[in-house]
């Protein structure tokens, strides 16, 4: 219940500055990701400003083994950079360029009723399904 | 040279934005030990593990709901969606696989992992920003959409 309630704030916050930052508006997006035109470095800003705290929330966390809820602190152990991890980034940011979506953005324009962002989050949850697939098959040959 | 769009640049709200972003992954650490990743939360559901559905549907819950939150304060910002549905569904299918592929995207590795220093999160994020910026030089200037 707490874990729940902490992921539904964390998912709100994260919402109101995505929308408060430019990021909900992938034509803002697409500014950022065009060097050649007429470039708008808004979008660094927004990573910056996400990473001055959230540097400072890893600090903690790492001299930590228990949340302040209580919970395990789960660090993604893989170091590893290989073949998949450059590939999917690739994928990534060729549907990312063409759209101007990531996933959460995505999410946040379908809150706002914008149908266009619902047929883009169906898209994506439809690859992710077929990843899976693909995942399941991989393992079971 | 580099041309700047000084009519469209937002410093200040854009680091507002990513500074409430930064708290919202701040928080999601600090309160429940985890990194918030959101194609990692979203892609987690379809292979779901008991007790391990109801927190994702709440943080991506809080996701779609922000709008609603937003709008008993004020209007929206606008956002323009220029792609057309063939378009939309090409990036959409390219970002899930891309994604879950890579194990993460703009939140999970350009977020969080930039944050605590990760050389892999580091390589996805430049992997997927390089991809991004190609993408919309050929999309915009080689064939001229």
């Amino acid at each position: 219940m707490k874990y729940s309630l902490a992921s539904l704030f964390a998912g709100l916050v994260f919402g109101i500055g995505l929308i408060a930052s430019g990021m909900a508006n992938p034509e803002k997006v697409l500014g950022f990701l065009d060097l050649a035109g007429s470039w708008d470095p808004s979008l660094a800003f927004v990573m910056g400003g996400a990473i001055l705290v959230g540097v400072f929330a890893f600090a903690i966390a790492r001299k930590r083994t228990l949340s302040f809820l209580g919970f395990d602190i789960k660090m993604p152990a893989s170091t590893h950079i290989d073949k998949r991890l450059i590939l999917g980034g690739l994928m990534f940011g060729v549907g990312w360029g063409i759209a101007g979506f990531c996933p959460g953005p995505g999410l946040v324009a379908l809150g706002a009723g914008e149908i266009k962002a619902a047929v883009f989050v169906a898209a994506m949850i439809a690859g992710m399904a077929i990843f899976e697939v693909i995942e399941r098959n991989r393992a079971n040959a | 040279m580099i041309e700047i769009a000084w009519n469209d640049f937002t410093p200040w709200s854009a680091l507002l934005g990513g500074i409430l972003v930064g708290i919202a992954a701040a928080s999601f650490l600090l309160l429940n030990g985890r990194i918030a990743g959101i194609s990692g939360i979203l892609g987690g559901l379809l292979a779901p593990a008991k007790g391990d559905v109801i927190w994702r549907l709440a943080f991506l819950g809080g996701l779609i709901c922000a709008p609603a939150l937003w709008l008993l304060a004020t209007d929206l910002p606008a956002i323009e969606i220029n792609a057309g549905y063939p378009a939309l569904i090409i990036a959409g299918v390219l970002v899930g696989i891309g994604t879950r592929y890579g194990s993460g995207c703009t939140s999970g590795h350009g977020v969080c992992g930039l944050s605590r220093l990760s050389l892999r999160s580091l390589m996805a994020t430049l992997s997927f920003m390089g991809a991004g910026f190609a993408t919309v030089y050929v999309i915009r200037h080689l064939l001229g959409v």
